[in-house]
Formats: C-alpha cells, sequence, structure tokens
C-alpha cells in the first residue's frame, strides 16, 4: 500500500504544479500512514528529480525513456501500471491537465479503480474516501465517494499552498519494455507558446472581452499582463472571432481557471464566461456597464 | 470507415442549478437538455463533414440515457447520422457509461469513435479515454483537428502550453474540443428525416457504479462588490495589495 504521484515533466523540469501535486498525495499517505512515490517519465536528472522530495516524495521512480517526452497513451498506460505494480499503489495522483486528464482515465477503468477529476479537497476519510470537485462548470460542488480498494485522483491546479517539508528523495530507474503498438501516437510537430504564463496554473489572468473592440487594441491586455507577471485569458466570442487564440477562451466550453487575482477588461460576466473563472479569489471587472452581469 | 459519436444529454447552459433531495440529487424540474455543446458542435459536425466528403461512411450516434434522451438524440439525428443507439440506463459515474458503450461497440468494428472533450454538467472529461481502454484502441485527447489519409489519422492536440500534430493508425478514440468544425443548425429537411431515421433502444450490460455522489452545494453567495471610478486607480490598486493580498 502506497501512494503514487505522476508529476508533470517539462523538458527535465518540475514546477510548482508538481509540488503541490506531491504535497497533496504526501497529505494522503500521511493520513494513511504510508509513503509517497513520484513517479517520473521521460528525460530528467537525478538533481531535478530529488527535489520532489522537499515537497514530500519519499521515492522517485524514473522512466527513463524520450519517447516518453510527448503524450503517448499505451505506452503512459504501461509505464503508470508498472509503477503501480512496483509500489503497490492504492491511491494514484495525476495532474488535471492534459495529460492527467487523457492517462487517469485510462488506467482507473483498467484496474477497475473508482475516479475522481479535477478534485478540490482533500479526502474525506471520516465517511469513506470522499472528495470535493467541481460540476456543472463551476457553478456547483459535488462530493464524490470513491468506493473501491484503488483510487484515482486528478488534481486541480492551485488547490493547495505548497510549502518544502522534506528532504530530497532517492531516484530509482523503473525499466519497462515497450513494444512499437506503445507508440502508435506518432508526433509529427510541436508548437509551443513561448514566453507566456500558462493559463491552467496561473495565478494572475489577465482577460479582455468583446469589450475591447477589436484584435487591434488588446496591446492594453498585453501591457498588463506583463506588468503584473500574468496569464492572459479571453471570452469566448473573442476567440470564435480569432481575435484570440483558442487556449486563451475560459468559461463553460473553454477553461476552467482559479486564479487569486481574475481581471476582466470588456467582458459582460454572461453565466457562461463565469463557469470557468468563478473559482477566482478575487475578480477585479473593467466595464462601463455597472448592471453588467458580472456586478 | 464506420463512426460513432457519443452523445451526451446535457441540461441547457442557461439551467439554474438546483438540488434536492437534501441536496443528493439534481433537480431536472422544468430543465431543458440539449445535446452536450462538444458533442455537437466538433463531435458529430465533424464526422459529418467525413461523410460528406465520403459517402460510403457510416455513421452512428451513441447515447446512454432512460427515454427522455430521445428528444436530444433526434435533435442530433436531424444533424445528421444513419442512425441512433440509445442504451437504455443512466449513470453519472464515467466507468458505467464507458462499460455500456464498449460492450456495444465491442460487436461493431468502429474505425473511429469521437466524443467531446467532457459534459457541460459532470465535468467528467474520463468517458472517450476509458472507452478506448476497454476496447483496447488508441486515445488521443483535446483534438481540434481531424483529416484523414487513407486509415490514418492526422490530429492537432492541445498539450499544456501549445499544440501538437500527431499522426495514429485507425481504430481510433478521440476527445473533441474547439477548432474541430463550425456549429451547424439543423434545417427542416434535416428534422423531417431524422423522425424516420432509426433509434435502436439496447438493453444495459451489468456493470457497477465504482463512484457515487453522495452530496452537492453550491457555492458561497457573492460577497460585497466594491465599485471603484476611474480616478479611484490608486485605490483599486491599494485594495488588491492591502486588502485582498492578492498583488
Ligand atoms: C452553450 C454556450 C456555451 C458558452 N460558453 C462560453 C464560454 O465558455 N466562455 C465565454 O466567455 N462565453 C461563453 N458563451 C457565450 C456567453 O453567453 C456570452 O455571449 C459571452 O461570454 C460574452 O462575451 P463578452 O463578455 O466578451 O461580450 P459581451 O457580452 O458583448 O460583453 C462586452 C462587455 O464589454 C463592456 N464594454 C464595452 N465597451 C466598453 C468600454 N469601452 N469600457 C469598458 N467596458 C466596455 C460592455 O459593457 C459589456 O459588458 C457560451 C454561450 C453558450 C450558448
Ligand atoms: N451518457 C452518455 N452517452 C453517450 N456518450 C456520453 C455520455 N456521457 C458522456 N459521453 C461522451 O463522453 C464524453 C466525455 O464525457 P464525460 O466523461 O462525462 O465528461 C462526452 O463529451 C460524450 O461524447
Amino acid at each position: 500500500m502506497s501512494v503514487l504521484v505522476l508529476v508533470e515533466n517539462i523538458e527535465g523540469q518540475f514546477k510548482k504544479k508538481s509540488f503541490e501535486l506531491v504535497q497533496y498525495a504526501n497529505h494522503i499517505a500521511q493520513s494513511l500512514n504510508t509513503s509517497t512515490t513520484a513517479l517520473v517519465l521521460g528525460d530528467s536528472s537525478a538533481a531535478e528529480m530529488e527535489q520532489l522530495g522537499l515537497y514530500g516524495a519519499q521515492k522517485v521512480l524514473h522512466v527513463s525513456d524520450s519517447r516518453l517526452n510527448n503524450l503517448c497513451g499505451k505506452a503512459y498506460n504501461k509505464a503508470i501500471l508498472a509503477a503501480i505494480e512496483n509500489t503497490a499503489a492504492q491511491i494514484i495522483v495525476c495532474p488535471h491537465d492534459t495529460v492527467g486528464k487523457s492517462v487517469a482515465p485510462q488506467i482507473a477503468s483498467k484496474l477497475k479503480a473508482a475516479l475522481v477529476t479535477g478534485a478540490i479537497s482533500y479526502p474525506d476519510l471520516q465517511n469513506g474516501f470522499v472528495v470535493k470537485r467541481n460540476v456543472f462548470a463551476g457553478k456547483a460542488f459535488a462530493q464524490v465517494a470513491l468506493n473501491t480498494d484503488k483510487k484515482v485522483i486528478t488534481l486541480l491546479a492551485n488547490s493547495f499552498p505548497v510549502q518544502k517539508t522534506g528532504n530530497p528523495a532517492s531516484v530509482e530507474a523503473l525499466n519497462v519494455s515497450f513494444t512499437d503498438a506503445d507508440f502508435g501516437i506518432q508526433i509529427l510537430s510541436t508548437q509551443k507558446v513561448s514566453g507566456e504564463i500558462p493559463l491552467a496554473e496561473a495565478e494572475l489572468v489577465v482577460s479582455g472581452g468583446r469589450g475591447l473592440k477589436g484584435p487591434e487594441n488588446w496591446g492594453v491586455i498585453e501591457d498588463l499582463a506583463s506588468a503584473l507577471g500574468a496569464a492572459k485569458a479571453c471570452s469566448r466570442p473573442v476567440a470564435d472571432a480569432h481575435w484570440r487564440p483558442h487556449h486563451e477562451h475560459v468559461g463553460q466550453t473553454g477553461g476552467t481557471i482559479r486564479p487569486n487575482l481574475y481581471i476582466a477588461i470588456g467582458i459582460s460576466g454572461a453565466i457562461q464566461h463565469l463557469a470557468g473563472v468563478n473559482g477566482s479569489k478575487t475578480i477585479v471587472v473593467v466595464n462601463k456597464d455597472p448592471e453588467a452581469p458580472f456586478f | 470507415m464506420k463512426i460513432l459519436v457519443c452523445i451526451s444529454p446535457v441540461p441547457d447552459t442557461t439551467t439554474k442549478i438546483a438540488f434536492s433531495e437534501n441536496d443528493t440529487q439534481f433537480n431536472t424540474q422544468g430543465v431543458t437538455m440539449v445535446i452536450n455543446p462538444y458533442d455537437e458542435w466538433y463531435a458529430l459536425v465533424r464526422a459529418l463533414e467525413l461523410k460528406e466528403a465520403d459517402a460510403s461512411n457510416t455513421l452512428h450516434l451513441i447515447t446512454v440515457g432512460k427515454p427522455d434522451a430521445d428528444a436530444v438524440i433526434r435533435k442530433a439525428l436531424a444533424l445528421g447520422g444513419d442512425e441512433a443507439i440509445r442504451i437504455d440506463t443512466d449513470s453519472n459515474d464515467p466507468y458505467v457509461i464507458a462499460s455500456q458503450i464498449a460492450a456495444y461497440a465491442k460487436n461493431e468494428n468502429y474505425d473511429l469513435i469521437l466524443c467531446g472533450k467532457e459534459t457541460t454538467d459532470y465535468n467528467n472529461g474520463a468517458v472517450g479515454a476509458m472507452l478506448a481502454e476497454q476496447l483496447d484502441v488508441n486515445y488521443i485527447s483535446f483534438a481540434s483537428k481531424l483529416d484523414m489519409n487513407g486509415t490514418v489519422a492526422q490530429v492537432n492536440r492541445e498539450i499544456d502550453g501549445g499544440e501538437q500534430s500527431v499522426s495514429c493508425a485507425l481504430p481510433l478514440v478521440l476527445s473533441c474540443q474547439k477548432g474541430m468544425a463550425e456549429a451547424r443548425i439543423p434545417n427542416m429537411r434535416g428534422i423531417m428525416a431524422a423522425r424516420t431515421k432509426p433509434l435502436k433502444v439496447v438493453a444495459p450490460v451489468e456493470v457497477s457504479a465504482l463512484s457515487q455522489i453522495v452530496s452537492y452545494d453550491l457555492p458561497a453567495a457573492k460577497t460585497g462588490v466594491k465599485m471603484f471610478t476611474i480616478d479611484q486607480m490608486d485605490e483599486l490598486v491599494a485594495a488588491l495589495h492591502n486588502e485582498a493580498k492578492v498583488i
């Protein structure tokens, strides 16, 4: 019995999202009197991986195969299942990001383990194993009971503060033998949005809507975002009109974010927009209409 | 090519969310059900385009739901598709839904299965991935573009902080999002044709739920909105710094 946590490997490095995950996993491990193992897939260095110990991982398992630098479903499943077997993990924690959302349900299905995606609380162990998550695109919360021995959780980023508590972890290699069939998905090209703060985990977000009148006026959004070190977002009509790229669109049919500060400029605050942002701790609305739905 | 699109009925996005029976049930009274936007705008429309490009493609739509889902599936058929299947059960546990679809799809040998990236009610984002695992086929999530090159799919997918083009041989399960296609409105001819298209009702297989929603609650009511005028920007910055402590 132990807790296994899949961390996000960003070109060999780990960021706040991963530290939060490890800390979350270790909190669960401590309440169950067991240990935490972090799993790293793809290239990284021992010096980087040891750091995961500072946030609570006693051990790091490393499947070092460069082909794992990109998400490839079947190979990821195989590696994660091997790690689960190696550590006798009962609880598997994954990031609620494009990798975690893709692999966690596959692992859960394979193990016939109960799954909760986008968790925002530690499990309540008083009445079984109950985890809180958003439903109805942030318009409500649900308490989900996971009724199987093995459990899979994806954690919504920015749900918990990150603290350094532990010591560097020991790193162990885990050998997994892959076949060509495990890499059925071939990577043709990758376009990274460079030099930008990823929206999903940003603490400060500056967002623009139709009130800005056109893409030529986005300078004010960019200036404010760069002055604050904030990520940029937008409302749906703005992405639909191709004023801004799709990945910036937040709301019911776009991304869900929960930054400390969300600055909405020229956005009315329609219910579908609010669905993606009402987890924000503070919202500043710049609007000429005091009756806008945001208020 | 044989295509399956998974259609989930969801409450209309303007629905006021309320709960009943001691906050353990979603209150469906007066709620209008619609096709999950991701399933309609992206998965279904892209599948229709593939069928329009090659008439030899077969297109099936599947819903796991009770008879009240029929109206939603007829609406989907009005956009297009050859036949619909409804598996006669309901659950908010994604494992149950995926297992039901997998049990049906196993005997049908679909080449391509399209899902939405998530439902707008329970937001699990899990059914497609579980379905792929149960059918033992490749799964590509968050697809924003799909082109067929013979029996190889070329897909653009979202990754953290960017986008990636990938290719994969069929069979394949995809979760679809923005970019895949543009929303369509059904026309009169489609609506009339949908009335006579086959809607097959299939008995569910035996599967138990692995998780269960034990209760719901609503976010705390908004507390005090503070208004600042254009000449009070210093006060705004001070409030963010000293009171909210966010900058
Ligand atoms: C099924 C469905 C799903 C949807 N999903 C989403 C979603 O995920 N995300 C989303 O954002 N929307 C979504 N929508 C659309 C949503 O209903 C709204 O139409 C949309 O959010 C409005 O965008 P907006 O606020 O930018 O534009 P508008 O509603 O047009 O608001 C513009 C605002 O700018 C203000 N303004 C104008 N000029 C100025 C000025 N000079 N200075 C200051 N303020 C100014 C106006 O007062 C107004 O409040 C969805 C709709 C449906 C039906
Ligand atoms: N009841 C259902 N019937 C058919 N397909 C479904 C159902 N629920 C979910 N799906 C499909 O799975 C996708 C992801 O749903 P979910 O995992 O519930 O967020 C949806 O966009 C649909 O394509």
